[in-house]
């Protein structure tokens, strides 16, 4: 029942804040929402089989159920979802919007959106859920983003929304091959489908959860959305949203075509390596903070998509592992971005410098996030790496090999990003003071206290998700 | 049987009706409680209740199907007098044979849904059309509506030859005039030519391409609020007509009628999507997507089976109350083109969201009615096994059909404009936003309209 909750309590807090149109209790009515989901996140730890589920009847014409259900992986992504999103409102407190009522709105919405896609063990449900994540991202973005937002947003609708009808096709294919003609993922788990088809309906929901993660080549609407949208929204998409694609593979894909999943293993596993050397290449080049990080999520998505395939428990672990990590890096790469920006009006590399001198505190924040996308020991990521590595190098040496090269290149562009913001001279144009309010220091200050503790002691982050990762390997075997 | 009856005998009311009262607002209420009367018994019949009894066996049977559809014609029809009865006064001196026209029009819909007898569907196609013709050109001064008009009839009456000399030809090789066949054997050539000689004409009237010709322009020319009635109730009648005779002809034609079928799926969706992705005027664009709408109905036609037929039911609930609804507003505009939305969210907030739903609704987006809609056609084309490509294509269609239905939310959200709005009152809002909540339920629980097909 808590499941349910959930999903509930974004929903109506988020329909509710339509109707409130003072700024303060606006933003004071989201984040108690985001508390209140937050408080039942980390219930549901603690709580274990029927008290986690819950399934009622929903279109009995279609044998759909409204059947929601969380595993390890679903309460980690459930608890990401809603560490995100407290965390994202209380460090962009200060931001101003305009009709700010309706921002938070759909901020919400697209949280009861996200948290349904981690919980539905119904395939129509997960869809729908799909869906309402996207419809209001496309109107945060179009509305209170930047100024190519329009066309930027439209793109990265059409992508997915694309996406999602080749998924709804593979959805209504394998409907209708399963005993009973049912939604419900134990019995599409029993899938058998001819080699042929099985290959085409992998590729049908391939293709959406590659848009949504993004994979090389369908990662052309991300750094442009990044860049366009507002910081507050940029967070959710890059530290929740993406997320989605690699859950779908884990939920879905992976249990419904295990043979297809390893007869494309290679065709994936070189997308998603040439991919990563390829958007690394290109963050080196960028002089927008917000794209640079763009790129390197890209890159770090990458790898995940690739060891997803090695078919190792080692890498499946270890992509659990970073989903978590990747979300509150990238959370705390945005704040700062976020904070310089409102602060010195550029996101610029080229018009920014010695930071360091007026921000101290932000400096030191910034370089453990730094340290954190780069994969150093010590902080979460690393864990999460490793284990990715090394289940990508048992698999082909040579491709190990080449995606290593990227973490040299996330170490160039990341600690070239530190010294030219924080470090080095301060440019004429900084003739400012830089005031790092204090919720947005205390939020940075969980975030880099979250890198720490995961980094040194990742162990109940790795049993927590253990059974699915047992369950999910034995399928693919 | 009731709403052939009711629908004549109100048609002829509403046009002396004119003779009696000269306030021009009496008609819209007058009109109103008529459908709403026929609404009712139209229901009544579902459950037994029949105001004559005659022997009608060889010409129409009244099932749970065509009742509901006709439901829905109403209800349809119902709203859209409500949200539009300004707007028709506007159009022409005598408003009252308007209203006669349209009651004409549902008595059409009435025999469509219902015939048995290949002679009552074309007596019910005329009984449909022939009104349209005139609602066409009804806004006499209109040039533009004059030529629309004009072409509308002409082409109107070579489809209904095309369909009598298809009905001479299956009259002539079966020596029946009742649709009922059983058993599958090849078609005799005559047989064949028939069939397709109907097919065409069918599609003529739904404006599948290749015939869809005469739509932008009939439906670009005519007054907007009559454009609305053509785009939505007359055009899902014609799709009741044509899975009516599919549906009596599956045993004979077996898979025989596939390729043709398919073929004019692929070409209506690729016409209508592509043609409306450049176009300027929204009332323009709005014909063009019928045509792409028409596409996706097609599949019912193709499909013929069971959820194809709910499908047919939840896609012309779901494609008439979205359509109404935004003709209703557009009708309200002064500026037709995309420009002319700019702005509305800012001084129409609830409006512009009410729309919004509406689009996304037609776009097939889910917790729409839309969404179901589309989503029963596909599953009625996986049912049948192969063909999986059209699947995919229609898909990929139904992605660009979001691009010029977006375009219009993002002229209301995301631009700033002078908006030229006729005065709204607050009833038509409230009407708005239930047509609009209706379209919500029924996408999140479409058994709401479905569960009344089986009890």
């Amino acid at each position: 029942m808590t499941t349910v909750l959930l999903i509930v309590v974004p929903l109506l807090t988020g329909l509710l804040s339509f109707f409130i149109k003072e700024e303060r209790s606006a933003k004071a009515w989201a984040l108690l929402s985001a508390v209140v989901t937050l408080a039942i996140s980390l219930i549901t730890l603690f709580q274990h089989g029927s008290s986690v589920s819950f399934d009622a009847s929903w279109l009995p014409m279609l044998s759909s159920r409204f059947s929601v259900s969380l595993d390890g992986m679903g309460k980690m992504l459930t608890l990401l979802t809603a560490v995100s999103f407290p965390v994202i409102f209380a460090s962009t407190y200060n931001n101003k919007y305009k009709s700010p009522n309706a921002f938070y709105g759909f901020m919400l919405l697209t949280q009861a959106g996200l948290m349904g896609v981690f919980c539905a063990t119904d395939l129509l449900l997960f869809y729908f859920f799909w869906e309402l994540a996207l419809i209001p991202a496309y109107f945060l973005c179009s509305k209170w983003g930047g100024e190519k937002r329009i066309a930027v947003t439209f793109k990265f609708f059409i992508y997915t929304f694309l996406g999602s009808l080749l998924m709804l096709v593979g959805i209504l294919y394998v409907n209708f091959k399963t005993p009973g003609h049912s939604f419900a993922i134990s019995a599409l788990q029993n899938l058998s489908l001819t080699t042929g088809e099985e290959n085409f309906v992998f590729w049908l929901f391939f293709i959406a959860f590659a848009i949504k993660m993004p994979v090389f080549p369908f990662h052309t609407w991300q750094p442009d959305t990044y860049e366009q949208s507002p910081t507050a929204v940029t967070m959710v998409l890059s530290g929740v949203m993406v997320k989605m694609g690699v859950f779908g593979v884990v939920r879905w894909l992976l249990p419904m075509f295990p043979n297809a999943s390893v007869r494309m293993a290679d065709v994936i596993m070189i997308m998603a390596v040439v991919g990563m050397i390829y958007t690394s290449l290109i963050a080196i080049r960028q002089d927008d903070m917000k794209r640079l990080i763009a790129y390197s999520s890209i890159a770090h998505i990458g790898l995940m998509a690739a060891s997803l395939f090695t078919g190792s428990a080692v890498g499946i672990q270890g992509v659990l592992f970073q989903m978590f990590a990747h979300g509150v890096n990238i959370i705390g790469l945005w704040i700062v971005v976020d904070v310089i920006e409102q602060q010195t009006g550029t996101r610029k590399l080229s018009e920014l410098g010695g930071l360091a001198q007026k921000a101290p505190t932000l400096a030191i924040l910034f370089v453990v996030m730094a340290f954190a996308n780069i994969a150093l020991p010590l902080t979460n990521s690393f864990v999460g790496e490793f284990l990715m590595f090394n289940s990508v190098f048992q698999r082909s040496v040579i491709l190990g090999g080449v995606a290593g090269i990227s973490i040299i290149l996330a170490a160039v562009y990341t600690l070239w990003m530190v010294q030219k913001i924080f470090y080095g001279e301060l440019t004429g144009k900084q003739n400012y003071e830089i005031n790092v309010p204090v919720n947005t220091q205390l939020m940075l200050g969980v975030l880099v206290a979250v890198v720490l503790i995961f980094g040194v002691f990742p162990q109940p982050m790795l049993n927590l998700t253990n059974d699915t990762v047992t369950k999910i390997s034995a399928q693919i075997k | 049987m009731n709403t052939i009856i009711l629908s004549a005998i109100f048609g002829v009311v509403m046009m002396f009706s004119g003779i009696f009262i000269h306030n021009r607002s009496a008609y819209k209420h007058i009109a109103a409680a008529a459908l709403l009367v026929l609404l009712v018994f139209n229901v009544s019949e579902g459950n037994g209740f029949s105001l004559i009894n005659v022997d009608v066996k060889y010409f129409l049977h009244f099932e749970k199907f065509g009742l509901l559809f006709n439901s829905i014609c109403i209800f349809s029809t119902l709203v859209y007098v409500m949200l539009s009865g300004k707007e028709i006064e506007k159009v022409g001196n005598n408003v009252a044979e308007s209203y006669a026209l349209i009651f004409f029009v549902l008595c059409g819909v009435g025999i469509v849904t219902s015939y048995t007898n290949l002679l009552m569907l074309f007596i019910g196609i005329e009984v449909l059309s022939i009104p349209l013709y005139v609602l066409t050109g009804s806004d006499k001064r209109n040039l533009k509506g004059n030529e629309a008009s004009l072409k509308y009839f002409l082409m109107g009456s070579f489809s209904t030859g095309i369909l009598l000399m298809g009905i001479a030809l299956l009259y002539g090789t079966a020596g029946t005039f009742l649709i009922e066949h059983n058993g599958t054997r090849m078609l005799s050539y005559l047989e064949a030519l028939g069939l397709v000689l109907l097919f065409i004409a069918l599609s003529f009237k739904v404006s599948a391409a290749p015939f869809h010709f005469w739509t932008p322009d009939v439906y670009d020319g005519a007054p907007a609020v009559f454009t609305s009635f053509m785009a939505t109730v007359v055009k899902v009648a014609g799709f009741a007509a044509f899975i009516r005779l599919f549906e009596a002809r599956t045993g004979t034609m077996g898979s025989q009628t596939d390729r043709l079928i398919g073929i004019v799926i692929v070409l209506t969706l690729a016409f209508g999507n592509l043609t409306a992705v450049f176009q300027q005027s929204v009332k323009r664009m709005l014909a063009y997507s019928s045509i792409a709408q028409a596409g996706f109905m097609m599949f019912a036609i193709f499909a013929v089976n069971d959820t194809a037929k709910e499908g047919l039911l939840l896609y012309a609930a779901a494609y008439c109350l979205s359509t109404i609804g935004i003709f209703a507003v557009l009708a309200k505009m002064e500026d037709m083109t995309l420009e002319g939305f700019n702005g509305l969210a800012k001084s129409q907030p609830l409006i512009a969201a009410l729309v919004t739903i509406f689009f996304l609704s037609l776009a097939g987006i889910p917790l729409t009615a839309g969404f179901f809609a589309k989503y029963y056609m596909l599953a009625a084309m996986v049912k049948t096994g192969n063909y999986i490509g059209l699947v995919v294509i229609g898909v990929l269609f139904a992605a660009v059909s979001v691009y010029y239905y977006f375009k219009v939310i993002q002229a209301m959200y995301f631009k700033d404009g002078d908006i030229v709005l006729a005065p709204v009152t607050s009833g038509f809002k409230y009407l708005l936003l239930g047509v609009a909540v209706i379209i919500v339920v029924l996408g999140v629980y479409p058994n709401a309209l479905l569960s009344l097909l089986y009890f």
